[in-house]
């Protein structure tokens, strides 16, 4: 048994390059369940990350009483991280539940039947579709539900009420990799596999703190680095996360410099010509506007503005330009960050310019946050049009209002989808008068928390909430929906490298509370939403309905899943898309061929200028005959709009830490999680703090022009000047609202969104700290993460989590999988039995 | 020659959009993405500026222009309220930036017929950046429009 909050990566399987990642599985049962007490496992995945570990989930008496990783999947040969382990089931088996509708009576929120809350959405939706049409309503979900449900909302809002109103929280985690990849490859679509891990001989983490963010990932990392032929790896972080203890370079960089640092990485790819000339001629476009734009960015000026050494930038250079095979990954250090889509696309570049795509070991990973983030994207609940199709493209709207029997002029598509913090704007405004939150906290999450309370709070504003919990944004609902949680419900989603898993219903949802697929169908029949032929618009009768339609939404499309079905997802590994008679097994990477779909029939979009989000448009698209080629898109730096001042001096950074997700909703409702990490906290330098009279544990107000924050401060290795916080702790635990104590690390951002991707810049802003209050005791962070203390402060408790935290860890019980096999379940439990035989012959299982 | 009036015309169009650009930034501070963006395009109008410098001073920069104004333009002296407004703001940013696209254009007419590289220079990397404020202007409008036009109170 191994303490998974203390080792939260668990034990180490080390692997060498080209072998296969060894199978570990993971499980943890309730106290005192023992697996002859199961009464069967049902398959799924894991929620809480968007890694995507497949797993099993152990049922007993109609509860959920366990989890255990799946051998056979491609993903995560059995592991499970912390969070899985402990709040998967954990997370939403709980006495908080909502179990009954609630709607507001005189200011309070009572309980009702499902009738009297529908038909109170129902009478408020078309009074508005009557008096002040589609534009009155705006929706905003998740990336968290299941990509049956986000088809079916996409088509509500497309084809029923007509609105372009509708983003997902997506657009804080994700947003960045869908329009990075858009802009270089034409459309939405993972390049790279998590198997090229296995084949890399360099990896770059770019603002990715794998090893809290995917940390399952970053066991398989782990392992590599542990094996005989380790990967070299390279950290752009300006923190001392894990990442960057593991790191041969360490670039620190300032936030909100990082296309600096990346035009000066191209700059020294293109000066030592590192570049392979004939992919680059063949299968890209751009290189002379690129060539230009990074010119000045020599290392030593990029090690000007971005605060780091020009001689580990030359060092990164030569790694990138000179290892054969190079994985790149990318997460929220530059999604939510200045520049955020141009920076992304540079990443892209560095990979086009050395004609490394599509081969093992030679991928790029644009990652997500969120585990369905993906079927957010591919579904178009992120306002965009479903299957990657192009809103600029009329054959493509055409072609959607074909598959729905829809008039084409229902479908919005006369301007880009309204995001996230747009629709913010018009509910601040009052032109969105009905808003329809789904699996989601913008109360915690969204920036400026302060403005965001009073947007949700306006009497004028009809707010429907659905959630698992009474979150800090149901409290202020109007209606409130109790919905089933994972699983509670069957439906499939897809993680970061294109995996499909299906997750089936293991127990009944609490009380009353419906999956969200059941609502939104019913809020459709209810709203009466018909198709040309005067059949309802969805007559789906369950989630499987739901994806075959999805399939045929997809057909021809890059994320093709007409190969793909329930029967094929259970037993075996997750599909890889796409998925289909080409690709009978899925599709492990993309672009091997140096095609990308840039065509301009076929791609999702035309693209945009990286500096202010103007559209190219149609003809520009069509002129520059892009015909299957990359593009290297360039941008200059620009500094961030925030700097520190005399009045701010410090730059503000916020971020995750392994124990947590999102908002807490499920973790924070994980005994072994909140021991973990309690509370909130925030990060300083040593100097900064003996600079500022700070000791660990001191409580310090951290203020921005926004507002402010008070919590205990953590001294750590975080680079000068920064302060970092955590931004998963809300009220909700707390009374509801920060009244005189504020934690939310939201309280202090600024409003202010990337012009293309249009994702908030989380990770900037200019504040000042002052302690308040002497330490009682040591700051809530955990050791074992980017939090851990500096060397030589003060002694910090360990962070452990005792025998509750305790899982078991299962080696040798199969063979690895690989693709194809795995994903034939017949054929792969032959070849298992086989080896399984041989390799428990060999004294291969044991269990520690 | 008349070039000196064109160079004199196409100085004042763009201080006068680097100004409009300002006024908007600030008179629509609630609208982030423009308080940003306009922002930082008026420094890109006050950049081509100072790039037009070195061809003002060779050919002189004329405002004894004795056609007569028949269109004014005379940049924006304050910024309108809600969201018609800001629609209204951002088309006259479009027709200001309208007149400096098309200046250029004149300008690079007679730069090519001077065969004057150094002028083509600087066109070459102005004209481009106001094309990109025209159709970022387009855009933000189009997205603009409907909720404007139909659902704003």
């Amino acid at each position: 048994m191994v303490d998974r909050i203390a080792d939260i990566w668990g034990t180490r399987t080390p692997y060498a390059r080209d072998a296969l990642w060894p199978v570990r599985v993971d499980q943890a049962l309730a106290e005192g369940v023992t697996e002859a007490d199961v009464d069967h496992w049902v398959q799924s995945a894991c929620v809480l990350c968007s890694n995507g570990c497949a797993c099993d989930i152990a049922v007993k008496d109609g509860a959920m009483v366990g989890i255990r990783g799946r051998a056979q999947d491609l993903v995560n040969h059995g592991r499970l991280g912390p969070k899985g382990l402990f709040a998967s089931w954990q997370g939403v088996s709980h006495r908080d539940r909502l179990t009954r509708p609630l709607v507001r009576e005189n200011g309070e929120l009572v309980e009702c039947d499902w009738d009297t809350a529908m038909n109170r959405i129902v009478d408020r939706s078309r009074q508005l579709l009557r008096e002040r049409g589609p534009l009155s309503h705006g929706f905003y979900t998740s990336g968290q539900l299941f990509l049956e449900e986000y088809y079916a909302l996409a088509i509500i809002g497309k084809a029923g009420i007509g609105t372009p109103h509708m983003d997902g929280n997506t657009r804080l985690c994700t947003a960045t990799a869908a329009a990075a990849m858009k802009e270089s490859f034409g459309s939405d679509g993972q390049p790279g596999s998590y198997t090229d891990i296995d084949s890399c001989d360099a990896m770059f983490l770019y603002g990715h703190n794998m090893a809290e963010t995917q940390t399952v990932l970053w066991a398989r990392v782990l392992d590599r680095i542990a094996g005989p032929d380790r990967p070299e790896v390279v950290c752009v972080d300006p923190r001392e996360t894990e990442v960057a203890r593991h790191a041969d370079i360490h670039l620190a960089v300032r936030p909100g410099t990082n296309m600096a640092l990346m035009n000066a990485l191209i700059h020294e790819v293109l000066a030592n010509g590192w570049i392979d000339e004939e992919y680059v001629q063949a299968h890209t476009m751009g290189l002379e506007q690129l060539k230009a734009t990074v010119e000045r960015w020599t290392p030593e000026r990029a090690a000007e503005t971005c605060d780091v050494r020009a001689a580990d930038i030359r060092a990164a250079a030569r790694i990138f330009g000179t290892s054969d095979r190079v994985l790149s990954t990318v997460l929220q250090g530059f999604y939510q960050s200045a520049q955020a889509t141009a920076a992304s696309c540079q990443v892209n570049n560095l990979h086009l310019l050395r004609g490394m795509l599509g081969r093992p070991g030679c991928g790029i990973l644009q990652m997500n946050g969120q585990p369905t983030a993906q079927n957010n994207r591919e579904c178009g609940a992120d306002g965009d049009l479903s299957a990657f199709r192009n809103w600029e493209n009329p054959d493509h709207v055409e072609e959607l209002a074909r598959l729905w029997d829809v008039d084409s002029l229902t479908i919005p598509h006369w301007a880009p989808p309204t995001h996230a913090m747009q629709i913010f704007r018009y509910a601040e405004q009052g032109s969105i008068e009905l808003l329809w939150i789904s699996a989601t906290n913008p109360a915690v999450s969204m920036p400026d928390l302060p403005r965001i309370r009073k947007i949700l709070a306006k009497p004028e504003l009809f707010l429907v909430v659905q959630d698992l919990y009474l979150t800090e944004t149901a409290q202020v609902a109007d209606v409130v929906l109790p919905a089933a949680g994972w699983g509670e419900k069957t439906g499939t989603f897809t993680n970061v490298n294109r995996t499909v898993h299906l997750s089936d219903k293991a127990v009944d949802p609490p009380g009353e509370a419906r999956s969200d697929l059941d609502i939104f169908l019913d809020y459709s029949r209810r709203m009466g939403f018909t198709t040309l032929h005067g059949t309802p618009l969805l007559d789906w009768a369950g989630p499987e309905d739901g994806f075959e339609a999805w399939k045929e939404c997809t057909r021809g499309r890059p994320c093709d899943y007409t190969g793909i079905s329930y029967e094929r997802l259970r037993g075996g590994s997750g599909i890889p898309w796409p998925c289909n008679e080409e690709h009978p097994d899925g599709t492990v990477r993309l672009y091997g061929d140096g095609v990308f779909p840039t065509d301009p029939d076929y791609c999702e979009t035309y693209g945009h200028d990286l500096l202010t989000g103007a559209t190219t448009g149609p003809e520009a698209f069509r002129a520059s005959a892009p015909g299957g080629r990359a593009i290297l898109k360039a941008a200059d730096y620009s500094p961030p709009h925030e700097e520190p001042d005399d009045e701010y001096p410090m730059r503000y950074t916020t971020g995750r830490t392994a124990y947590h997700f999102h908002t807490r909703t499920k973790t924070g409702r994980s005994r072994q999680l909140v021991h973990a990490a309690p509370s909130a906290w925030v990060e300083l330098n040593p100097v900064d703090a003996e600079r500022l009279g700070v000791g660990e544990g001191d409580i310090v107000r951290v203020t921005s022009r926004r507002g402010r924050i008070e919590v205990p401060a953590r001294i750590c290795d975080i680079r000068p000047n920064t302060v970092f916080a955590p931004f998963h702790y809300g009220y909700w635990d707390h009374g509801g609202s920060p009244d005189g104590h504020p934690t939310a690390a939201n309280e202090l951002t600024l409003t202010e969104w990337d012009p293309v991707s249009k994702q908030p810049v989380f990770k900037n802003a200019a504040v000042k700290v002052e302690k308040i209050a002497e330490a009682t005791g040591t700051a809530p962070a955990p050791t074992t993460t980017a939090s851990r203390p500096t060397k030589g402060g003060k002694a910090v408790t360990p962070t452990v989590g005792g025998r509750e935290a305790e899982a078991t860890e299962l080696f040798g019980t199969a063979p690895p999988p690989r693709f194809p096999d795995a994903i034939n379940p017949g054929a792969y439990e032959l070849a298992s039995v086989r080896s399984g035989r041989r390799s428990l012959g060999e004294g291969g299982g044991s269990e520690s | 020659m008349n070039l000196s009036i064109y160079l004199g015309m196409l100085h004042k169009a763009e201080t006068t959009l680097a100004e409009s650009f300002v006024q908007v930034a600030d008179g629509h501070a609630s609208e982030p993405d423009i308080h940003f963006l306009c922002h930082t395009l008026a420094q890109q109008c006050q950049a081509h500026t100072r790039r037009l410098q070195p061809i003002v001073e060779r050919y002189g920069e004329d405002s004894s222009d004795d056609e007569p104004e028949r269109l004014h333009a005379d940049g924006l002296s304050s910024t309108r309220q809600g969201p018609v407004g800001l629609l209204r703001d951002l088309q006259d940013l479009y027709l200001l930036a309208s007149l400096v696209d098309v200046s250029w254009t004149m300008v690079k007419q007679a730069g090519s017929a001077l065969r004057d590289r150094e002028l083509l220079d600087v066109i070459s990397q102005c004209e481009g950046e106001t094309s990109v404020q025209l159709r970022w202007l387009q855009t933000r409008m189009k997205q603009a429009a409907p909720q404007a036009l139909i659902a704003a109170r």
